[in-house]
């Protein structure tokens, strides 16, 4: 990947240029983790990448038609079981997926409880709590960590390149595949640069930047970075001319389903099928 | 603003899908012609750029902190079409790889933030830097209304996304399926946080962008300023002249106001509610509900903190209401200028003594 890591003391929070080099860090260390377990030789691993792409997708979708919770409950039961077969860790997944959506949606569907009119279940005078309410909460966050969870499970065991070739099979244009192939990898260049200018900053930096200095350091870091981008398509675009680039995208599928690929699509036909007839 | 998996039913995510696709397939078909082989790495390259810039964390003026989307930088720098394929790209990678966003909700998030946002930010900028010249404070003041504008627009149709949810789709007992808060909840709750925190830090980076192109890379900023003046039209107080006739114009213009007929709602004085023609005004503008009989004690109790030197703009001393219109305008305008003129000797004095 080729991206520094920061010792631990500048994930801490602090002042913006450190939170700005955390959080490009941490995206950084996803996409490095990402890419070692999905060469990692787990179940879901070994899965023809067309097979986990429809079936995963396949799931999402049931997850967010479906009208009960069970049927929810039991697709996140599948995904746990998914995660587990295939050397996910529960605790990196608690970290990178269930913890976020929890706080964000959590925050999101907490007030519902009490503003959702119903049949009351708990009174205090000020607050009553609603069946409804609390329905309709566990409905937002049982379905945002189910999916969420669900699409990490892609991208935790499938390389990003494979996933690209994947929708090519799904007949998604392919100067859309090409342009999101190629924009992954530029993330990880221009998130070098960006780390490279901050943490150079921070090293210059004596005391405590003014709140105005600080401001104008963000947008200037952004406008050097526009400057270098754009310089950058100039080169890349150059580059891919002297190889003989004219405007025609091929990308090349050499994916062949196995007898364990197709147990695999039935599998996923059967819980979607049982999920969706349950959440009907 | 990124809007996860669950929080809008599939038929919404792919009613929004199906609005989008024709502003994709005309954004496709234009850069493509525009410009063939250099599509692929422009976009590519500048989507990635996105994607780090919605990394930044900004300072705020407040002391707080914000995430912007560079939407607006996108629609300035690459114009409309490109901005909203470049976007999309990023908000794709975004939700397929760092689950930021959901993968069902891909279309209704590039609705918003893309082709909204993108749209809205290039008419917003070209509306307000006009035919400027590029290196114009005027076009910086256009990239920060562009921001904030298109920002908040976006957030504006994602609320109303989320506002409709628990009208269509709830189960037999009645609860919510998806976002769970009406319009009447789900229209504040969105807009206060863009209308404040998420706009503001748009508005940063997007003029913050501008005033650093201007000087660094002002090539950058020609592809939506097509008639742009070739040298700048004036620098300090000559080039906010119009600005000036404009603001005259606008103050002796003040008495229309007098024209206007009924109560502004919710701007009552204690004494409207004892006032029969007053209250039968109050009546009208609140759906024929009566007003209390007396003036509410919070109101009655506040009102009666601080009394204003020229109260309902018809100063005490003058008989001419249309008079007392454009004094008030006049010595409001007045005292803003004053205003910023101390905060300016004071914020240069301050620097000044620091160095």
């Amino acid at each position: 990947m080729g991206v520094a890591k920061l010792p631990k003391a500048a994930r801490v929070k602090g002042n913006f240029i450190e939170r700005t080099l955390a959080s490009l860090v941490s995206a950084s260390e996803y996409a490095a983790s990402a890419e070692a377990l999905a060469a990692s030789g787990g179940a879901l691993q070994r899965v023809d990448p067309r097979v986990k792409v429809f079936g995963l997708f396949a799931l999402i979708v049931i997850v967010a038609a479906s009208h009960g919770l069970s049927a929810i409950g039991a697709l996140f039961v599948a995904a746990l079981a998914m995660a587990l077969t295939s050397r996910v860790r529960l605790r990196r997944l608690a970290g990178w997926v269930w913890l976020p959506v929890l706080f964000f949606t959590g925050t999101v569907a907490a007030p519902a409880i009490f503003l959702t009119p119903g049949a009351p279940v708990f009174s205090s005078g000020i607050l009553t709590i609603t069946q409804q309410g609390l329905r309709s909460a566990a409905f937002l966050i049982s379905r945002a960590e189910t999916a969420a969870t669900l699409s990490a499970l892609l991208v935790l065991t499938t390389p990003w390149p494979w996933v690209l070739k994947s929708l090519r099979t799904f007949r998604c244009p392919v100067v859309l595949v090409v342009i999101l192939g190629m924009t992954y990898r530029y993330i990880f260049v221009i998130l070098e640069s960006a780390l490279d200018m901050f943490e150079s900053r921070k090293s210059r930096t004596v005391g405590v930047l003014e709140q105005a200095d600080r401001r104008r350091l963000a947008t200037a870091s952004a406008g050097v970075l526009l400057s270098k981008s754009l310089q950058l398509s100039g080169e890349v675009h150059l580059a891919m001319q002297s190889r003989g680039f004219r405007g025609e995208v091929h990308v090349m599928q050499d994916f062949s389903a196995k007898a364990r690929d197709w147990c695999w699509l039935g599998g996923f036909a059967a819980v979607g099928v049982a999920a969706g007839w349950i959440g009907r | 603003m990124h809007i996860p998996d669950g929080y809008l039913s599939p038929s919404t995510c792919a009613g929004l899908c199906a609005a989008a696709a024709p502003f994709w397939y005309v954004a496709l078909q234009r850069m493509k012609r525009a410009l063939h082989t250099r599509l692929v790495p422009l976009l590519s390259v500048f989507a990635a750029f996105s994607f780090i810039v919605m990394m930044f964390n900004l300072p705020l003026p407040g002391g707080t902190t914000g995430h912007a989307t560079g939407v607006a930088v996108a629609a300035i720098v690459l114009g409309p079409w490109a901005s909203i394929l470049a976007i999309t790209t990023a908000l794709i990678i975004q939700a397929l790889f760092f689950g930021d966003g959901g993968i069902t909700a891909i279309g209704a998030n590039s609705f918003n933030m893309a082709i909204i946002g993108s749209l809205t930010a290039w008419a917003v900028y070209r509306l307000v830097s006009g035919r400027s010249a590029i290196e114009s404070p005027r076009r910086v003041f256009a990239a920060a209304c562009a921001g904030y504008v298109s920002i908040n627009l976006a957030a504006l149709a994602a609320a109303l996304e989320f506002g409709i949810q628990p009208l269509l789709f709830h189960d037999a007992s009645g609860a919510p399926l998806y976002a769970p808060y009406p319009l009447k909840i789900a229209l504040p709750a969105m807009m206060i946080g863009h209308l404040t925190v998420a706009g503001l830090a748009e508005l940063v980076i997007s003029a913050g962008v501008v005033a650093y192109l201007q000087k660094a890379d002002p090539a950058l900023l020609t592809t939506t300023a097509p008639g742009a003046a070739k040298a700048p039209v004036g620098v300090g107080w000559k080039s906010t002249k119009p600005l000036w006739f404009a603001l005259a114009a606008l103050m002796i213009l003040t008495p229309l106001g007098i024209l206007a007929a009924g109560s502004a709602w919710g701007e009552w004085a204690p004494e409207d509610f004892g006032n029969a023609a007053a209250r039968q005004q109050i009546a009208a503008v609140s759906g024929n509900v009566a007003p209390p009989a007396a003036a509410p004690v919070g109101i009655a109790r506040l009102a009666s903190v601080w009394t204003a030197p020229m109260p309902r703009y018809a100063p005490p001393f003058l008989r001419s209401p249309s008079f007392g219109y454009l004094l008030s305008a006049i010595a409001g305008s007045g005292l803003t200028i004053l205003v910023f003129l101390s905060a300016g000797w004071a914020s240069r004095s301050f620097r000044r003594q620091r160095e």
